[in-house]
């Protein structure tokens, strides 16, 4: 294992990058060091791989981190990574999106990814709100919480991210949270060792336009919460539906092998005459 | 095939057929009419050239993926209509802000909203300058012909690899779906991605050059690892506020389009030597324009044409030109005079518009009526 300092100085960006743009007590950046250690047991070279990301507080990891980086447009970030890896596909494709990045603005491309199985790797930090401009509730926002959009509390039923994605055709799904780092570091290299398309769904505190509003406490104790209600996937299973009440699986839920993308359109290539590189 | 080695072909065919001989191997689209034959027809051919295909599932999608194409270092198109083209605003701006190249082609039919698909028009003349949200730069080609629509294509993408931004090109429902004999091109000018020619710690993907150069977009992936944003960005790509460095990057987007008018403006010129009245026309519109100008010179009437090629950046330094020595400008288009609008910032003593919405294409007999008008 790399030590932390060394870690940092190969991955983050020197300069004035910093200080970050997230608020003291937010999980984002728990998950930017999973993200970054499951690199670092891989193989992989920072130039091999193009790290792709939306809009919101998620979004700007890619400003932080020594990589081929994109920072799209909100939602967008699935559609530019299609490119990238339909372009070169020798190229390693991470993108990370937030929750109503993913799911709301960006969900029609979320769902249309699961459904290629493109080999990219898509990391949601769902953090159940949007917090960089100021906590309206997102697709992920729990019936009944409070967000500045929701001042009486949100009527709709939020997404289950993994279950979605599931259900579009993603052959890789698992979820950590920001309590879980270790477990963060190895589902992410799971997924990075996956050919297909493959979802990460990372939860994540956010203290400052979630946590106050929603009265839920220190950051500490929604670290806390996390905990306390993650049941590992296969012993979640074992649960009688009526008896689940906030609980929520977690580590991988889906690990299946199907054609990827790419290796779908050699056949149209061969097909069509042209050669194959 | 005849003797002169022509070929008959249709211009969303030619189109196609031009973005593929300007090296373009990746296109993303969404069926639109009347843009679909360019998809289709780039479904059957980019296999062949082990180029990329991709039917997404919009066209804020397929604006989107060429972007990513083009930061990978392939040259990448997409093209549709009207609706379509409002979605792909977004990313268009994207493009702009991050100076990826890449091509756009939008077949307009008539509108707003879903208009008349099967209609032709020229009603997106002001969206493809100012359809995306900000102060940007634009490039948009217009041809008037299925050959116009080959060699166009070809010069939207040198232009965009030149000048790092993307370029429209901006065809009509007649001129996509129009047939004509052409004589394919053999020898053009195809300008391709320009390398970095320093090693990658000397490298900034937004370096402001002397003498108006432009840096060249490193692909990713061969160890330039850059930083790239919509936000108002520094030098090296990463976002900033700096007073400084946001103006520089602003005015930097649209200044290398505004430094290099002479070789981005292309315009034709008929019979405007001696002309009383001069007919701004383009695109298809542009056909009938040239037979009314003929009509016209044959009952007596000194009547020229002016067509910009390039629509923009608008070729005002002509129009003003021409507007120190012609009576009255006649500007006939398939809407309700985007273009007379531009006419009229020149200076004119007299403009007067002929505008068609219903449709159908403008006639020379329209044109030779409002000359007549204007010079009784």
């Amino acid at each position: 294992m790399m030590r932390t300092t060394e870690a940092i100085y190969k991955y983050l960006r020197p300069d004035k990058k910093f200080p970050h743009v997230w608020c003291p007590g937010c999980g984002i950046g728990i998950v930017m060091g999973a993200l970054v250690r499951a690199i670092e047991n891989t193989e992989l070279t920072k130039d091999e791989i193009v790290l792709v990301s939306g809009i919101g507080c998620s979004g700007r990891i890619s400003t932080y981190l020594d990589f081929n980086t994109l920072h799209t447009t909100h939602g967008r970030a699935l559609t530019f990574a299609t490119g990238i890896k339909l372009a070169n596909p020798e190229l390693t494709v991470i993108t990370v999106m937030g929750d109503g990045d993913a799911t709301a603005i960006g969900g029609n491309h979320l769902i249309h990814a699961c459904r290629r199985n493109i080999d990219i790797n898509s990391i949601i930090i769902n953090n159940n709100i949007y917090g960089m401009t100021g906590g309206q509730y997102s697709p992920t926002t729990p019936m009944e919480r409070k967000a500045s959009t929701a001042k009486y509390g949100s009527i709709e039923k939020p997404f289950d991210i993994c279950k979605l994605v599931e259900s579009c055709g993603a052959t890789f799904v698992a979820r950590g949270t920001s309590f879980h780092a270790k477990m963060l570091d190895a589902i992410m290299l799971r997924a990075l060792n996956h050919k297909g398309f493959s979802v990460v769904e990372a939860m994540s505190q956010c203290p400052v336009q979630y946590g106050r509003r929603n009265k839920l406490g220190t950051p500490m104790d929604m670290m806390q919460w996390f905990k306390d209600n993650s049941v590992s996937s296969p012993v979640f299973d074992k649960i009688p539906p009526d008896e689940v009440d906030e609980q929520f699986p977690v580590g991988v839920l889906v690990n299946k092998e199907d054609r990827e993308y790419i290796d779908r359109y050699r056949d149209i290539v061969k097909k069509a005459g042209g050669e194959v590189h | 095939m005849n003797k002169r080695n022509e070929v008959l072909l249709q211009g969303n065919e030619a189109c196609a057929m031009g973005a593929l001989a300007a090296g373009m191997r990746f296109f993303a689209g969404y069926p639109i009419t009347p843009s679909t034959e360019i998809a289709e027809f780039l479904a059957a051919e980019l296999p062949k050239l082990n180029g990329t295909f991709i039917q997404m599932e919009d066209e804020i999608s397929s604006m989107g993926a060429i972007i990513g194409a083009s930061l990978a270092g392939t040259k990448s198109m997409t093209a549709t209509s009207g609706p379509g083209f409002s979605l792909m605003q977004e990313n268009i701006g994207f493009a702009s802000m991050a100076e990826v190249p890449c091509v756009v082609v939008n077949v307009m039919r008539g509108g707003p909203s879903t208009g008349m698909p099967t209609r032709p028009s020229q009603g997106d003349v002001m969206q493809s300058r100012w359809g995306t949200h900000g102060d940007h730069p634009a490039i948009v080609l217009c041809p008037k012909s299925v050959l116009e629509c080959y060699t166009l294509t070809v010069r939207a993408f040198n232009l965009a690899e030149k000048y790092r931004t993307p370029v429209i090109v901006l065809m009509d429902g007649i001129v996509g779906h129009m047939w004509e004999n052409i004589e394919i091109p053999h020898t053009h000018e195809v300008i391709d991605r320009a390398k970095p020619t320093v090693p990658p710690e000397w490298y900034h993907p937004y370096e402001k050059l002397p003498a108006g150069n432009i840096t060249p977009l490193a692909p990713f992936g061969q160890g330039y690892r850059y930083h790239v944003t919509g936000m108002v960005h520094d030098r090296s790509g990463f976002p900033t506020l700096d007073h400084g460095e946001v103006e520089l990057c602003l005015k930097s987007i649209t200044n290398k389009i505004k430094n290099n008018l002479h070789d981005i403006i292309n315009i034709e010129e008929y019979l405007l030597k001696d002309a009383d009245i001069c007919v701004v026309a383009y695109g298809s519109v542009a056909r009938s324009a040239r037979s009314a100008v003929n009509i016209a010179r044959k009952e007596g009437i000194k009547a020229g044409m002016l067509r910009p090629i390039t629509l923009w950046p608008f070729p005002r330094f002509h129009l003003e030109g021409i507007a120190n020595r012609v009576k009255t400008f006649v500007v006939p288009e398939m809407n309700l005079g985007q273009v007379y609008g531009e006419v009229l910032k020149s200076g004119p003593k007299k403009a007067v518009r002929v505008t068609r919405i219903d449709g159908e294409l403008i006639t020379p007999d329209q044109i030779v009526s409002k000359i007549q008008e204007v010079s009784s």
